[in-house]
């Protein structure tokens, strides 16, 4: 199984992808508040992470998290719990 | 976050739309006197922006079951049915609707976004899993939120996604609810529902399927009963919900499912438990609404004939419009300003249309949304798409020439109405314009 700090690396280069050329991503980035995306931009980006790492990321999950480094860790946890 | 900031935050978002024209959550019609016109801003308006699929908010049997009822039990019920009783209406509301759908069961809420979050919030118990099209209405997310369910979300109208996530949920002891909507109110496309039920059914026990039919209940099937009906997975749809503020010209909400015991839902479901009922006036609107639509088929054959000839006489133009032809034609703009100055010159000229930007729009599209309605006349829609023709070319989202031969391309689809006939609006009653807007 990949490590959370895979994950991360991984979430970084799709999310990079996603953003505007001039804002940088990191694993303290907070999703919402520094990336430009709406909510619904970010709930669509969860469904490519959900191909991606083959884990189903529950709304309640995506909620509750604020960085890329939490939804690293979500991914990791959701991906060993299944 | 508190308050004040997050008043702050839609004053800075609206104040950006209202430098550009109207402000779409504050407009104020002073008065309605059909079911396709009103008055606004003091002149006559063709509406291409409500739900009104039939057309039915005018009929005179429903506008006299409703006042009937009204004068005979009074105003309001003033309670909730569990703690003050239902009236014999709610029950003759519910026997009518189930037999309706040929389904034993029918539970009648107060709106239709309380029927969502009342049935969400009552099938999604602690350990089961709610499923949901990810472009799902906000009433299917709010009940999602309230629900003690996990949900996981599904690409739109993609059963392939829909498989794929059931499958990781293999041997999840919960119950799986998948949840999509016949007709998304949006973009006017359909749910491919076969292909739904059939997913479904290859999931095995314990896995449900709930259809939110709010745009296409008396828009599709044969009867009218929706998209589970026109395309032949009834039996594989679990829980139907709807709402008679759109085809049926009221408000309330309403489910019907065959499952044993579903009545008992009633006595756990809070949305249903803890609101004040639908007063006597509705119930009876609703009753008679479902009788005239069943009575009437050729309300549906109108209005199809009526989105076709809306739908492809914006397309001719060169608008991006929606998927399919459908009550809801999406003309998609490329950006949230483009949408706002077409919405607005629109209204200067006498077409209220909706407006959609993002984030409340699927893939941040920009569009307005047009509706389509049985009562409007081919004078109506005709009219609409010249000035459509006209104001799109003047903000350069059309080219000047798109609408060249459209008038004869429109005699095939209309079988013809005078462009005169159709550039006359008729005036509005004042007098009943100002007694509405002082009632």
């Amino acid at each position: 199984m990949a490590t959370t700090d895979e994950i991360e690396a991984r979430i970084l280069t799709l999310l990079a992808q996603k953003v505007k050329a001039d804002i940088t991503v990191t694993g303290s980035t907070n999703i919402v508040a520094d990336t430009g995306l709406d909510s619904v931009s970010v709930m669509d980006f969860v469904l490519e992470l959900e191909d991606e790492f083959d884990v189903n990321i529950p709304l309640d999950r995506i909620a509750e998290v604020k960085t890329v480094a939490d939804l690293a860790a979500s991914v990791q946890d959701l991906s060993r719990s299944s | 976050m508190g308050i004040k900031d997050r008043i702050g935050a839609v004053e800075t978002t609206y104040g950006r739309l209202r430098a550009l024209g109207r402000d779409p959550s504050r407009l104020e019609f002073q008065n309605v006197w059909s079911p396709t016109e009103a008055t606004l801003e003091g002149r006559a308006m063709m509406l291409f922006g409500t739900n009104n699929y039939l057309g039915l908010t005018f009929d005179p049997e429903v506008l006299d079951a409703g006042t009937a009822a009204t004068r005979a039990l009074g105003s309001g019920t003033t309670g909730s049915r569990i703690a003050n009783g239902s009236y014999g209406g709610h029950k003759a509301l519910e026997s009518e609707i189930a037999r309706f759908y040929a389904k034993r069961h029918c539970i009648v809420f107060s709106t239709g976004y309380v029927a969502n979050i009342g049935m969400i919030t009552a099938l999604g118990g602690k350990d089961d899993v709610l499923l949901i099209d990810a472009d799902s209405h906000a009433s299917i997310y709010d009940g999602c939120k309230m629900a003690e369910a996990e949900t996981i979300r599904f690409r739109h109208n993609s059963p392939e996604d829909l498989a794929k996530k059931l499958k990781r949920l293999e041997g999840h002891p919960g119950d799986k609810i998948i949840i999509v909507e016949g007709i998304y109110s949006m973009l006017g496309d359909t749910a491919p529902l076969a292909e739904f039920a059939a997913v479904k059914r290859e999931a095995g026990d314990g896995v449900y399927l709930m259809v939110d039919e709010a745009h296409s209940l008396g828009v599709l099937g044969e009867s009218g009963r929706g998209q589970c009906q026109a395309a032949h997975v009834e039996a594989d749809c679990d829980f139907v919900v709807g709402t008679f503020s759109k085809s049926i010209g009221t408000i309330g909400g309403y489910c019907v499912s065959n499952l044993e015991g579903f009545d008992w839902i009633r006595s756990f479901c809070r949305p249903y438990m803890f609101t004040a009922s639908m007063t006597p006036g509705t119930v009876s609107t609703a009753r008679a609404a479902f009788k005239r639509m069943a009575e009437r088929p050729e309300l549906r054959a109108r209005l199809w004939s009526n989105c076709a000839a809306l739908y492809r006489g914006l397309s001719d133009l060169g608008f991006e419009t929606g998927p399919e032809v459908s009550p809801v034609v999406a003309v998609k703009l490329p950006a949230p300003e483009i949408a706002v100055g077409l919405w607005n010159r629109l209204i200067d000229e006498g077409v209220y249309t909706n407006i959609a930007i993002p984030p409340a729009t699927p893939n941040s599209l920009s569009l307005l949304r047009v509706s389509v309605s049985a009562a409007h006349t081919d004078a109506q829609i005709e009219r609409a798409i010249a000035i459509f023709a006209s104001v799109g070319a003047e903000l350069g989202i059309i080219g000047p020439g798109a609408g060249a031969n459209r008038g004869e391309r429109f005699q095939v689809i209309t079988g013809g109405v005078a462009a005169t006939r159709g550039a006359q609006t008729r005036p509005a009653p004042q007098a009943q314009a100002s007694a509405a807007a002082t009632n």
